[in-house]
């Protein structure tokens, strides 16, 4: 079987979690790869911990939710003790910085703390970004996209007028992702 | 010209095939979760000449679907469980008057207001008999986005071809996931139109059986002056309640769908040449049922999916043929018991049959298909 | 004769008891129909359930005789998917105001061109006497034995208020006059709706002692007031009275219209 990624992306609602979950999906299918996305629907989406899962899989996708996250983001502390409890081994944690880490992890998390809402805030001024800075890190710590395919699915997505924002983010994200692993 | 490669939900791949197939008339009412195929339709249909109207509630949704249907455009509504139990009439008034349109069910968990945003397939019998009195229908299912996309043309074209309602069933995972879907610049398969009448217009006659299983329907407005009646009515639409003239009408009702199921009946089948053990699911519960066969072939069990695609009519033969092939046959849906009773029926007793029934707003894991699998092994 | 040309001579003899009031505004509508020259192939009848609902299957158009109370809304997908075609709607108190109220409502307020015609008859005649929402409070019905507790709609004021732009009201007994209003009905380009005021002498009349057919056609002239003449009234003078007449005259912008202007915006043919 082609190797399945199982991706998780949590934080708060209207923190962009949707809509960074279908900019990833849509970075693995500008390589050509399957992907699919789902989401939380309902009260849950309206602030609250928020979720948005993403498989990526260069053969077909059967069973199309995550049940093993190998790749998790969380933004919020909210979140993180939400949705944490399901991950693979070995898997790559991404969090803010804001967000105390459990000891109950499997063994083999790999966890990336990094400031992601501050930088947002602070560097950017647009806390908004915070999603597609988050998608840098992800990516930059885990290769599950090229970063090329991940730029272009950004830059299709977001508002015009604002592509410079969300490249400056995206850039901030992968410089942390350096720096954090 | 190369296909647009694009990531869509369920619910927009159905937008997709339906202005494909040539929707030109969408009346809806909010719910969820189907609601993203009004939004999306309210924007685009005016955009390709169409009409789309927000009506004051689900009945007048299936209601003015049909008037406009009855114009020759063809149409289409969108609802879940609780919208869909209330077009039951207007339903059944399409069937019986042979008015073409589809009605999409997206559906989500019940009874009631249920779980609005959770998957289930608890209308699956309402499909086949939430309108009142003896009316056959049909009804298809995707399991996947593309499919929702090639799925949603072939509801049109089979409303059209048998002047019929048809029910696109869908649920709640597969309308609001994004998958990958190549959208193809022209339709994949041909679109079918309803046949017109070729006979003068004074001769017109609208329920003629002399004309066929399916007699042509003339458009509203081109000088036919026809009635349409849900009362019994006779070849000429008019209200009769002389048992011959019942009979014929109820039996040519039944005959348009029944003597064609070599045409209606899709389905797939995964591994199924040498399997001991079938996993029969739909929908979204085919994905997981689709993994339980890797699975159980991963440990050297003989699994194999058989996967109805037209849930109404019942697929008879296809179960009745693997059923002695078959060591074993795993029903898995999410419900509490609705196809797996047409499973045992045409099975005839012939292969032992577990249950694996769901309804807890969750899509059924493959890990206890595959459980059920190796405990019938 | 306009009964050659408009009515399905295939279809008769026709439902309605001797002495019903509703023959006379199938009547009316055919002959404002006629006067006002709508052409019969784009003009289509539609109708709910219940004996007024029956007159669709008499004409001879292209008639939908439709479910209990949703004439509107089908009429709404016809006049939608094709704006060219004249829909008319006829319907019955129950019908219209009961079971299809909230219809209703919803078409008055779209201001739809749809011209809607109301048999008021004031009872369920077809299943045989049961009290509707324009029966009189005390008045008798089999549901209501010991008298109707509900109070009546002022259905031409509830049109009014819900956004109609063409409200009249008429009675079987003025029928001449009736197909004036049905004409200027049909002449209103939005949500028309014309009150005609039957008789039922089997299940309404007889039930709450109104006599013959003749005296029920007698009741309605006796109290009948012409909106002219109620304009000169005072208030204790029109007690136990209706008017008739044309009750409300507006103009909006209709439903059909807006869509196709939104349409020629969107493909850039404006």
């Amino acid at each position: 079987m082609a190797v399945r990624h199982e991706v998780r992306l949590s934080g708060s609602g209207g923190q962009g979690m949707q809509l960074a979950g279908i900019i990833l999906a849509e970075a693995a299918i500008l390589e050509g790869k399957n992907a699919v996305q789902t989401q939380s629907y309902g009260p849950e989406a309206r602030g609250g911990a928020s979720r948005s899962e993403v498989i990526i899989s260069e053969a077909a996708i059967d069973y199309p939710k995550v049940t093993q996250p190998q790749v998790m983001l969380a933004l919020t502390q909210e979140s993180y003790n939400k949705y944490r409890h399901d991950l693979a081994p070995d898997a790559l944690l991404v969090v803010d910085e804001s967000i105390e880490v459990s000891d109950d992890l499997p063994t083999g998390t790999q966890v990336i703390s990094v400031p992601i809402l501050r930088s947002a805030t602070e560097t950017l001024q647009r806390p908004i970004v915070a999603n597609i800075m988050a998608l840098g890190v992800l990516v930059g710590s885990s290769a599950i996209v090229e970063r090329e395919s991940l730029e272009k699915a950004v830059l299709n997505r977001v508002p015009r007028g604002t592509e410079d924002l969300n490249r400056q983010a995206l850039a901030i994200g992968f410089q942390l992702a350096a720096n954090g692993s | 010209m190369s296909p647009t490669v694009k990531l869509l939900q369920g619910n927009e791949a159905c937008v997709e095939g339906a202005l494909a197939a040539g929707l030109k008339f969408f009346a809806g009412y909010p719910i969820t979760p189907s609601t993203e195929i009004a939004e999306h339709l309210a924007e685009r249909l005016p955009r390709v000449g169409g009409r789309f109207i927000q009506m004051e509630d689900e009945i007048a949704s299936m209601a003015a679907v049909v008037g406009a249907s009855l114009t020759g455009a063809k149409a289409m509504t969108a609802t879940s469980g609780p919208g869909f139990s209330l077009k039951q009439e207007n339903l059944g008034f399409a069937t019986f008057t042979e008015v073409p349109c589809v009605v999409v069910n997206v559906m989500r968990g019940g009874p009631s207001t249920g779980l609005p945003t959770s998957p289930a397939q608890s209308d699956v019998m309402q499909a086949r008999w939430g309108t009142h009195g003896d009316h056959p229908i049909i009804a298809i299912y995707p399991s996947s986005v593309p499919e929702t996309y090639e799925l949603t043309i072939k509801a049109f074209n089979f409303a059209e071809k048998y002047r019929t309602p048809v029910i696109l069933l869908m649920d709640e995972v597969i309308g609001h996931m994004r998958e990958r879907i190549e959208l193809p610049d022209e339709p994949p398969i041909p679109i079918i139109d309803r046949a017109k009448p070729t006979v003068p217009k004074s001769e017109y006659l609208p329920f003629d059986e002399s004309q066929g299983d399916v007699p042509p329907l003339a458009n509203f407005g081109e000088g036919y002056r026809f009635h349409i009646t849900g009362l019994t009515h006779d070849q000429r639409g008019f209200p009769t309640s002389a048992p011959d003239k019942t009979a014929v009408l109820l039996d040519r009702l039944h005959n348009k769908i029944y003597n064609s199921l070599d045409d209606i009946l899709l389905w797939e089948t995964i591994d199924m040449e040498d399997a001991e053990i079938g996993i029969f699911a739909y929908g979204a519960t085919a994905r997981s049922a689709t993994r339980a066969v890797r699975l159980a072939r991963e440990q050297g069990v003989k699994a194999g999916l058989i996967r109805p695609i037209t849930i109404w009519p019942f697929p008879d033969q296809l179960i009745a043929q693997y059923a002695k092939q078959l060591k074993a046959l795993v029903v898995a849906e999410m419900n509490l018991g609705q196809l797996v009773n047409e499973v045992e029926r045409a099975a005839q007793g012939q292969v032992p049959i577990k249950r694996v029934l769901q309804a807890n707003g969750e899509l059924i894991l493959p890990e206890t298909i595959l459980q059920a699998a190796l405990e019938v092994k | 004769m306009l009964a050659e040309k408009y009515l399905r001579d295939a279809m008769m003899p026709h439902i309605w008891c001797p002495g019903c009031g509703h023959g006379i505004i199938m009547q009316a509508v055919i002959k404002a129909i006629d006067k006002a020259g709508l052409d019969q192939d784009k003009t289509v009848i539609v109708s709910g359930i219940g004996c007024s609902s029956r007159a669709s299957g008499y004409m001879n158009f292209d008639t939908l005789h439709t479910t209990h109370g949703r004439a509107l809304a089908f009429a709404t997908g016809v006049k939608m998917a094709n704006p060219e075609l004249n829909v008319i709607v006829l319907t019955g108190d129950g019908d219209a105001l009961a079971i299809g109220g909230n219809h209703f409502i919803h078409a008055c307020r779209r201001n739809i061109d749809i011209t809607t015609i109301i048999f008021n008859n004031s009872i369920y005649g077809m299943t045989s006497g049961q009290y509707s929402p324009m029966t009189p409070h005390g008045h008798l019905a089999t549901t209501a034995p010991h008298g109707n507790m509900d109070r009546n709609f002022d259905v031409c004021e509830l049109a009014k208020a819900a956004g109609a732009t063409y409200v009249a009201r008429s009675t079987a007994y003025h029928a001449a006059g009736m197909a004036d209003l049905i004409g200027k009905a049909l002449a209103n380009k939005g949500f028309s709706v014309v009150e005609a005021i039957s008789q039922c002498p089997t299940y309404y009349g007889r039930r709450n002692k109104q006599g013959s057919a003749i005296d029920m056609l007698n009741w309605q002239k006796e109290h009948a007031v012409n909106v002219a003449a109620a304009a000169r009234l005072k208030p204790e003078q029109l007690e136990g009275k209706f008017v008739i007449g044309e009750l409300h005259s507006s103009s909006a912008p209709e439903f059909t219209e807006q869509y196709d202007q939104l349409v020629a915006r969107l493909q850039g043919r404006e």
